[in-house]
C-alpha cells in the first residue's frame, strides 16, 4: 500500500515538481528564539481566513443577495436549515476573531521592529491587507440585510456624500443607485464575495511569499542595530549558525495555535449563536437605533462625540493620513533599534491607540450621547423625589415626563445621559437660571420656549428646585434676597 | 520534445520584424482593451450618469389633503419612484408631514441631517430626536441641537386636486439633489 501511495506521489511530482520547493521552503532555516508564542499570529490569521472562504462559501448556498429575499434566507438559515444557524455563527464570530488576531498581528510586528529594512514591502502589503480585512467586515454588516445594514448603509453614504464636488456622485456609486435598495446589496455582495477575497488571497499570497524569501523576523536584541549595509549578511550568518528548520522546528506552536483560534470560535459560535439579523430592512419602521458591529464602535462614538464642526475634516482627511503614515511607516524608521526595550515613542504610541480604541469602543457599548426614546413612558420618577411635594411641583413632574426632559436627563439613575443628571439640579442652578436654562436652551440643550406654556414652565421650575440633597440646600441668588427684602411688596407680584 | 532546432534570431532585419510583430500586437490589445472597456466603464457608471442626465427624482404620492390635520406632524410614507424587481421593502420610504395651515406644508426626510438615522417626531414636546448620535429638531425642522450642521432635509411638495405630493427619489444626504433643493419655493405652494 505504502510502495503504491509512493509510486502515485512520484508520477504527480514528475509532472507537477513542486515537491522539492515546498520541502525546501518548509525546511527553510528560521532563527531558533523565532519558534516563540508571538509568532504564531500571522498563521493564525491565515487559518481564519481559510475558515471564513469555506464558511463564506458553505453560507452562499443558501443565501440570496436579493434585496427582497436576503433578510428571509437568513432567517432560513437561522431557522430551517440544518445547522444552518451553526455556519452563520461560524462566520460571523470568524469575522470578529479575523479583525482582532490581524491587530494583534499587526502590534506584534511594529513592537518587533519587523517593518524595518528589509520587509518593509511586506508591511505595507500587510497594511492593505488590514484595510482588506476591514473592508470584508464593513461589507459582510451588510450582507446581513438587516436594519442595521440598512442604516449602516445611510450612515457609509452620508459620511461618502461629504467629500467636496463628487460626493453625490460617491453615494450613488456606492449604492448602484439613488437610495439603499436592491442594487446596494448586490454591489455590496460582489465586492464581499468576488473582489476583495480575490484581492485578498493574492495578497495573502504575496505576503507569505516575501516572509519566506526575507526570512521571519528575528527575535530582537536590543542594541542589535538594523543597518542597511550589513543587516542582510548578519541574517544570514544567524540562520546558517543558530538556524533551524521552520518544520518542525517552529511549526508546531503555529499549529496548535491555529486549531485553539478555530475550536474557539467554534465554542463562541456554539454558545453566542449567530448575529442577527436584527429586523427587516424596511424603512417604513422607524423604531430603531442603529448600531455597527463591535469593529467599527470606535468610529461609531467618535462621530458622536467630536465637535460638529471638525466632523468633516475629519472623515475625510484623517483616514488618507492614517493610511499614509501606516504605509510610510518603515521608510521613515528603515533602520535603527527593533526591540521595543529601546522604542519607547512605539510603545507609547501604540498604547495610546489601544486604548484609544477600547475606550471609545466601550463608550459606544453604553452610548451615552444618544436620548432614550421611551424614557419619557418608560421610567418613572421614583417615589422620594415626589413624596410631600406641592401640588405644582407634583405639576411640574408630570411634565417633566411629558415633555421628554427624561430622554436626555437621568433622575435617579433612570433615563437618557445625553445632558446631565439632574437630581441634583437645585444645587447647581438658581431658579431664574432654570427658567433660562428651559427656555432658551443652550448648550447641548433645545429651547423649549415655543413648546411650553408659562404655567407649565412655572410647575417644571418648581419640581426642578425641589430637586437637591437632604443636606444641601438649593442654589440662590443672592442679589435676589437683597430685592425680596427691600421690596416685599413687588415680590408679591412676582410669579 | 521535436528535433526541431531552436529558432534563433538570425538576422537584424528578422529581429525586428518580430519585434515589430510584437509591439503590433500589443498595440491591437491595447484597442480591443479600449473598446470594451468604454462599455464596462459606462455600465459601472450607470448609476451616477443616469442621475445626471433624467434625473431620479420624480412627484409621488403621499395621501389626501385631509389625512394630515392642520398643525400637526404625521408619519406618511411613499414608494420610490425607480422600482427594480429585487429592491424588496427598501422602496417604501417614510417622511414626517408637517400641516402648517391650509395647503402649507413642510416634508421632511426621515434621515438625520447629520448620518441619515431615522427620526423620531415627539408631539409633546415638539422635537424631533435622532437616536443614534443624539441630533434635535424643532418642529419646523430646524436645527435645535447635537452634532447635526444643519436642519432636516425637506421635500418640495405640492397639493393638487386634494392631494399632497412631493419630489422624491433621492436618499438625502447633505451632498444630495434633494438637499439642494431644500429651502426653494415649493413650485405651487402659492
Amino acid at each position: 500500500m505504502r510502495i503504491m501511495i509512493g509510486k502515485i506521489g512520484e508520477w504527480f511530482d514528475h509532472r507537477l515538481q513542486l515537491a522539492a520547493p515546498i520541502r525546501e521552503a518548509a525546511e527553510h532555516p528560521v532563527p531558533r528564539n523565532t519558534a516563540s508564542w508571538f509568532y504564531v499570529f500571522g498563521s493564525a490569521a491565515l487559518t481564519v481566513f481559510l475558515l471564513q472562504l469555506v464558511t463564506g462559501i458553505l453560507l452562499a448556498l443558501i443565501y440570496v443577495p436579493s434585496g427582497g429575499e436576503a433578510w428571509s434566507s437568513l432567517q432560513a438559515l437561522n431557522h430551517q436549515v440544518t445547522l444552518g444557524w451553526f455556519v452563520r455563527a461560524m462566520h460571523g464570530w470568524g469575522s470578529n476573531f479575523m479583525v482582532a488576531i490581524v491587530l494583534i498581528h499587526m502590534t506584534q510586528v511594529f513592537l518587533f521592529g519587523a517593518h524595518k529594512y528589509p520587509r518593509e514591502l511586506t508591511w505595507i502589503i500587510g497594511v492593505f491587507l488590514l484595510l482588506m480585512t476591514l473592508g470584508m467586515a464593513f461589507t459582510g454588516q451588510i450582507m446581513r440585510f438587516d436594519q442595521d445594514a440598512y442604516w449602516g448603509l445611510g450612515i457609509g453614504a452620508s459620511i461618502a456624500s461629504r467629500v467636496p464636488i463628487i460626493g453625490p456622485a460617491v453615494v450613488k456609486l456606492m449604492l448602484g443607485g439613488p437610495i439603499i435598495a436592491g442594487a446596494t446589496l448586490s454591489r455590496f455582495f460582489a465586492l464581499h464575495v468576488f473582489v476583495i477575497p480575490g484581492m485578498l488571497i493574492a495578497f495573502v499570497g504575496l505576503h507569505v511569499l516575501m516572509v519566506l524569501k526575507l526570512g521571519i523576523n528575528e527575535w530582537p536584541m536590543p542594541g542589535r542595530i538594523v543597518k542597511r549595509a550589513t543587516y542582510e549578511a548578519q541574517y544570514h550568518a544567524l540562520t546558517s549558525k543558530d538556524g533551524a528548520p521552520f518544520v518542525p522546528y517552529a511549526v508546531w506552536k503555529d499549529m496548535f495555535f491555529a486549531a485553539f483560534i478555530i475550536l474557539a470560535i467554534a465554542a463562541c459560535a456554539y454558545y453566542f449563536g449567530p448575529f442577527g439579523p436584527t429586523g427587516q430592512p424596511d424603512p417604513t419602521i422607524i423604531q430603531t437605533a442603529p448600531k455597527p458591529d463591535y469593529f467599527f464602535l470606535w468610529l461609531y462614538a467618535l462621530l458622536s462625540l467630536l465637535p460638529p464642526s471638525l466632523e468633516t475634516p475629519f472623515l475625510l482627511i484623517c483616514p488618507p493620513l492614517v493610511i499614509l503614515g501606516l504605509i510610510l511607516l518603515p521608510f521613515l524608521s528603515g533602520e535603527g533599534e527593533k526591540s521595543w526595550k529601546r522604542r519607547p515613542i512605539a510603545v507609547i504610541t501604540v498604547l495610546m491607540i489601544a486604548i484609544t480604541l477600547a475606550t471609545f469602543t466601550r463608550m459606544a457599548q453604553f452610548t451615552p450621547w444618544s436620548p432614550h426614546m421611551n424614557a419619557w413612558s418608560g421610567d418613572p420618577i421614583p417615589d422620594r423625589y415626589i413624596h410631600g411635594t406641592t401640588a405644582l411641583e407634583r405639576q411640574g413632574a408630570l411634565v417633566f415626563q411629558v415633555k421628554q426632559c427624561r430622554n436626555c436627563h437621568s433622575i435617579g439613575d433612570t433615563g437618557g445621559q445625553r445632558g446631565p443628571a439632574l437630581d441634583s439640579v437645585a444645587v447647581r442652578l438658581t431658579r431664574d437660571q432654570l427658567i433660562r436654562q428651559v427656555i432658551q436652551g443652550g448648550g447641548n440643550m433645545p429651547a423649549y420656549g415655543n413648546n411650553l406654556s408659562p404655567a407649565e414652565t412655572t410647575a417644571l421650575v418648581a419640581f426642578l428646585e425641589t430637586l437637591h440633597p437632604e443636606t444641601q440646600s438649593p442654589a440662590r441668588d443672592g442679589a435676589r434676597d437683597l430685592v425680596l427684602s427691600e421690596g416685599k411688596a413687588q415680590s408679591a407680584t412676582q410669579p | 520534445m521535436s528535433s526541431k532546432p531552436v529558432m534563433t534570431p538570425s538576422t537584424e532585419a528578422n529581429l525586428s520584424r518580430r519585434g515589430f510583430f510584437m509591439k503590433l500586437g500589443i498595440l491591437f490589445n491595447g484597442f480591443a482593451a479600449m473598446v470594451v472597456a468604454v462599455p464596462v466603464v459606462g455600465f459601472l457608471l450607470s448609476s451616477v450618469t443616469r442621475g445626471r442626465a433624467s434625473g431620479y427624482l420624480s412627484w409621488v404620492p403621499l395621501g389626501r389633503i385631509d389625512e394630515f390635520p392642520e398643525g400637526e406632524t404625521r408619519l406618511a410614507t411613499f414608494r420610490n419612484p425607480n422600482v427594480m424587481p429585487t429592491d424588496g421593502k427598501t422602496v417604501d420610504t417614510a417622511c414626517w408631514v408637517r400641516r402648517v395651515a391650509g395647503e402649507k406644508f413642510q416634508v421632511f426626510a426621515i434621515n438625520c441631517a447629520h448620518l441619515g438615522c431615522p427620526v423620531r417626531w415627539f408631539p409633546q414636546s415638539g422635537l424631533f430626536m435622532c437616536p443614534c448620535h443624539g441630533g434635535a429638531y424643532y418642529r419646523d425642522g430646524a436645527r435645535a441641537s447635537g452634532p447635526p450642521e444643519r436642519g432636516l432635509f425637506e421635500y418640495p411638495y405640492k397639493v393638487e386636486n386634494g392631494l399632497v405630493t412631493i419630489q422624491a427619489g433621492e436618499l438625502p444626504t447633505p451632498g444630495a439633489a434633494i438637499a439642494s433643493l431644500t429651502g426653494e419655493k415649493p413650485p405651487c405652494a402659492s
